[in-house]
């Protein structure tokens, strides 16, 4: 029986390092930034998935009990990875982009321009200042 | 704000969001990894007084309608996390550069409440080959990038069926 829980757990672990390799090589041979922002926030996933899979197998097998810190590291990864990959891109958007490069919609992006409620609350004052 | 609000009851001003209590409180309690009576006393201090600290923040709560099919729907990303990772890893490994199909696109939103188009681009960013970039400045559209696409209308279309339908049905919209 040992040996086949460390079989899987082994193989697990093996699994999550082969998709956080593939996950970096991305990174080195995507051509620009936004291609490059998919490997880290997908390859990667799995990557460290695998790994906290292969522990909680190791604890609930060889050790005997439940352990659920692992559910709550992919859970703040889940929550945290997409935030992060928005911000990345935000900040890509500011320094190498211009608006007119991205599809067009009615009010413009909002890392570029402001909701329409705050660009008539601005035109309101500019008008009263006027008078 | 807060003089237009009418007067709150008891459960509302002490516990604004019972639902973030709770979550709080079962976060901490597997944080310790143990049930003892210190540590629930501790998780209670804080799962009464963060939501309080942070009301503010987050004046309304989330309006959930079937929690079944949010269940449902986690159980349902974690598999496509999975797929788009595989599918990734195949692009990352088996694909030349100059073949990929790489394009922005615009995703108009059905869904209006906050918390249903945090849930829809967050799910984007972790499924296959897509990443939400930004959100339109009236808040009616999502900007997101592709990895590889080839019919682009039939990517917006697969995207709203798939999770945006599903999100309207468990946010009040």
């Amino acid at each position: 029986m040992h040996l086949i829980h460390e079989l899987l757990i082994s193989g697990l672990i093996v699994l999550g390092a082969i998709f956080a390799l593939v996950g970096s090589y991305g990174m080195l041979k995507f051509p620009n930034l936004m291609t490059r922002l998919h490997a880290p926030t997908k390859a990667t996933t799995l990557g460290v998935g695998g790994a906290l899979v292969a522990s909680m197998v190791y604890f609930l097998t060889l050790e005997g009990h439940v352990s659920i810190h692992e559910v709550l590291i992919s859970l703040f990864l889940f929550l945290t990875a997409p935030i992060t990959a928005h911000f990345i891109a935000k900040a890509y958007m500011h320094k190498h982009l211009k608006p007119k490069q991205l599809p067009k919609t009615q009010s413009g992006w909002s890392t570029y321009s402001a909701s329409p409620a705050e660009q008539s609350h601005k035109h309101s004052q500019s008008s009263t200042s006027h008078q | 704000m807060a003089s237009t609000t009418p007067k709150r009851s008891w459960r509302q001003r002490h516990f604004p969001h019972p639902l973030l209590s709770l979550t709080l409180f079962v976060v901490w309690m597997l944080l310790q990894n143990s049930l003892s009576l210190a540590h629930a006393v501790l998780a209670l201090f804080l799962s009464w007084g963060i939501p309080l600290l942070t009301h503010s923040l987050w004046p309304e709560r989330p309006k959930i309608r079937h929690y079944g099919k949010a269940m449902a729907y986690v159980l349902l990303v974690m598999w496509d996390i999975v797929v788009a990772n595989i599918q990734v890893a195949a692009i990352i490994l088996f694909r030349r550069n100059n073949s990929l199909q790489s394009c922005w696109l615009e995703i108009p939103l059905s869904v209006r409440s906050p918390e249903a188009i945090t849930a829809f681009a967050g799910t984007i960013t972790m499924t296959p080959g897509t990443v939400s970039c930004d959100l339109s400045a009236d808040g009616r559209s999502l900007l997101v990038h592709c990895l590889d696409v080839s019919d682009q209308a039939e990517a917006i279309a697969g995207m709203k069926a798939r999770y945006e339908a599903r999100l309207q049905e468990i946010f009040h919209d």
